[in-house]
Formats: structure tokens, sequence, C-alpha cells
């Protein structure tokens, strides 16, 4: 684990728990991710026990890798998001902030989409962002979310800073599914590594959200743009990954 | 008599009397409106209380020690554990807040009113609810302001707490033809017209077992008897 923040996942449903959390550390697998779900005895609920001792241990495991790190640079920043999924999961999880405040420095609670919130927190965790950006992911889900089902994804603005290199290419879809969760995922960590302002089909290519809602399959042809210094290789990075298929062709 | 905290323990162990012998009716209630575990869920939460209040009182303390804050902040932190559903952070908030300002061995008719807003303002600030969209809050704060009135006018202890649970009687009753507007209820829009709340029910009983704890006065004999 290199994260420096962790996700706790709170449902009613174990499963749907711990099946969030699977399909969320596939996409980050650097990131310690926990799904906490079901009642005290067993069945659909919420637990705060459960729930508390998760955060234990998430916080504990969090400072331990920190210690081990010699850069020590995981004491500021870092910390654990939460999600919960309906009322009571939301509720328990407050509750557990109010019962024990000191907890309210490194555990924050997320109100997002349960699972598109999880997956673009992990992500975005995944590249070592600080606690604030990854609830900020998280957060801002909801408002991927709305847009998806109102409009089609934003046209990329034409103009672009003066002085800045751009550089853009067209790619074509090659692997069946496509631009599906697990390339997606891949393609987003990518662009934030690369330090420049990347979109593909005008939507931003830093989130993988939004190039999954892109729905590319097999075929598409998607027009790869990019500004910023490492505008020129961050667009042949990312056509170079989609023209490889991913590994599926 | 002011209220000590053998009297939140006998408030704590009439709900946990009262709630069972309603369990079926609670239950019924949140079928017709929500997903049906409120009995059950409320039922398992106090029944867990009431454990852990005998295994309390296995280990004695003076009665100047114990305050009537220690018993509700029990009765919180066992709701939270137990009860699983949106109920248990719900009232565990409500006996939380209660317990914040309830940390003295005896309260007066003013200290008593302080436990109610408390608790109506921890479970609305929890619940994100306000009057009039059919949930417990609609109860509580009937309480509130009945309470409020009661004390206002120089009653006694016993005269706020009846005056409470009388209100949050009626307050139950009157969410019938609510249409909700939070919780699961809300799902179902017009259709939670012509139902009671549930929440609001088991917090009527609740406050009943309040007054009922005040008028039966200490029981010495048997402390640890379903009184």
């Amino acid at each position: 684990m290199t994260a420096r923040v962790a996700l706790v996942l709170v449902s009613h449903s174990v499963e749907l728990a711990r099946g969030v959390a699977e399909l969320a550390e596939q996409m980050a697998p650097d990131v310690l991710i926990r799904g906490v779900g079901g009642g005290p005895d067993g069945g659909l609920g919420t637990s705060l026990d459960a729930v508390q001792k998760a955060l234990a241990e998430v916080l504990t495991a969090l400072a331990d890798d920190t210690a081990g790190d010699d850069a020590g640079g995981g004491a500021d920043g870092g910390g654990v998001v939460v999600l919960g999924d309906l009322g009571s999961s939301v509720l328990t999880v407050e509750a557990v902030l109010e019962l024990d405040e000191s907890l309210t420095e490194r555990v924050v609670l997320a109100r997002a989409p349960f699972v598109e919130g999880a997956v673009a927190a992990a992500v975005t965790a995944h590249g070592g962002a600080d606690l604030g950006a990854v609830l900020e992911s998280a957060t801002a889900s909801i408002r991927m979310f709305a847009a998806s089902e109102a409009t089609q994804p934003p046209e990329a603005s034409g103009a672009t800073s003066g002085g800045e290199s751009e550089s853009s290419r067209t790619v074509t879809v090659r692997n069946p599914l496509g631009l599906h969760a697990r390339p997606a995922a891949l393609v987003s960590r990518k662009v934030a590594e690369l330090g420049a302002t990347v979109t593909i089909d005008g939507v931003d290519a830093s989130s993988v959200l939004q190039l999954m809602a892109l729905g590319a399959t097999q075929g598409r042809e998607l027009r790869v743009e990019a500004t910023g210094e490492r505008a020129a290789e961050a667009v042949a990075t990312v056509v170079e990954m989609i023209d490889g298929g991913f590994g599926e062709v | 008599m002011a209220l000590d905290a053998d009297w939140a323990e006998r408030w704590v162990r009439r709900t946990a009397n009262a709630i069972a012998d309603a369990k079926g009716e609670l239950t019924e209630l949140d079928r017709q409106i929500g997903d049906g575990d409120h009995g059950e869920n409320l039922d398992r939460g106090f029944k867990a209380v009431v454990a852990r209040l005998d295994d309390v009182a296995a280990e004695p303390v003076p009665a100047d020690e114990r305050t009537v804050g220690d018993v509700l902040k029990l009765v919180a932190t066992t709701l939270m554990s137990t009860v699983g559903g949106a109920s248990g952070p719900l009232y565990g908030t409500a006996y939380l807040r209660a317990a914040k300002v309830s940390g003295r061995p005896q309260i007066d008719p003013p200290a008593v009113v302080a436990v109610l807003e408390a608790a109506l303002e921890g479970v609305a600030s929890r619940g994100k609810a306000t009057v009039g969209e059919k949930t417990m809050v609609d109860a509580w704060h009937a309480a509130v302001e009945a309470g409020e009135a009661a004390a206002g006018d120089g009653g006694s202890e016993v005269d706020v707490l009846r005056a409470a649970a009388e209100a949050a009687d009626t307050a139950a009753t009157g969410t019938i033809p609510l249409i909700a507007t939070k919780g699961r209820a809300s799902y179902l829009g017009e259709r939670s017209a012509g139902h009671e709340d549930p929440g609001a029910r088991s917090t009527a009983l609740v406050l009943g077992a309040a007054l009922a704890a005040a008028l039966s006065g200490p029981t010495p004999a048997d402390p640890r008897g379903a009184a």
C-alpha cells in the first residue's frame, strides 16, 4: 500500500460492501479499501461496532504504513474517506464520529453515490491524493452522474490558453469491451501521472467515471487531446494504451 | 421529588417492556410504510440495554455517584450497537445528547425539559428532519413544547413528563394523515398518508414509560425488577 488515504465502505449488505470494495480495489490496487456490512445479528442492517472496528483497523494500518515510510509523508493529508449506501449506514457512520470526536481529524464521511463515489475516490487515492482531494473526488461523482443523465458529454472547449502546447490524435478502440471499468481506471491513473490536461472525446480523461460514461466499445474512434507542457507525450501515451487494447485483444 | 439515576433506570426498563409489548404493533405500522423492522429492531436494542443494566447492577454504585446521564449514555451506545436499522443511530443520538445535559445525580423540572430538548435536537439533526414530515421528530417536538409549558407553569417533574407523554401520544396519532417527506416512508409519497408513523409511536411509548417510571417511585426491594 502506498496510498495515504484509505476507504471504508459501509452498506446494509456485507455482500454489497465487499463487492464494491472488490471493484474499487481492482481499479486502485495501492489503496486500502474495507467493505463493512450487515447488522448486529448478521442480517441486513448496519453495525456500529463493525464500523468502529473497521475504522480502527484501517487507521492502524495507515499509521503502520506511515511509520515504515522513511519520508514520513503520510502523516499529513492522510486519513479515511467513508461512504455509506442508504439511511442507517450513513446515520451509523455519523454516530460513530459523534461518539469519538477525535476520529474527525482523520475520518470524513462522503455524501456520494456508493458505487460511483467509491470508484472515483479509490482511483484518486491511488494517485497519492490527500484526504480533501479524495473526498472531493467522491463528492464530485454525484454531479458527474447527474450530468450524464441530463446531457451528452460536454464538448471540449476549442480555446486553449496561449503559450501552452496542445496536441491531439484519434485512435480506434480495439478491445471488445472498450473503456470499461478496468481500462478506464488504467487510463485515468496514467493521465493523473502525466501532468497534462487530457480529454478523450471532450471528457476529462483523469476521471474514471467520465471515461466509463463514454461507453466507448470496440470500433469507436476516440479523439485524444491534451494541453500543457507534456501534451504531445500525454497524447501519445494514451493513444498507445487504447491502441494496445489493454491486454484484452 | 427530583428524578435520579434510579428513575432513569426504571424509565429504561419500562421502555423495554413497553416496546416488547408493542413489538407486533410497531412492526405492523412499519410494514405499511417502511421496511417492517422497527418493532423487532427496537425490541432487540432495548433487551440488550436491559442486559447491560443487569450487568452494571451486579456491581452497585453509590446512588450519589451515579448520574442520570450515566444511564442514558449506556442506553445510547447500546442502541447504536445493537439496533441495526436507522432507529439505532436516531434513538442513540437522542439518548447521547440527552446524556450530555444530565450528568448529575438528580434533575429538576427545567432539567427534564433540557433532556427532552436535547433528545429532539439529536433526532432532528441526525435524521435531518423537521416537524410535519411524519417522523419521530413530530412526537419529540410536541413533547418538548408541552414539557416547556408545564415547567413554565411551575409544574413538577411528573407534570412535565405527563404533559410530554400526552403530547407525544397525540402527535403520534397526528402523523396518520401526513404525507411522509423523510425516511423510508417518503418513497411512498401520498400513499404514506393514512398510516401512523412507527417512529412517532415508539417515541410516545418511550415518553409514556418515563412518566410511569416517575409515578412508580423507587423500588428498593428489587432494583433489578422490571418495575
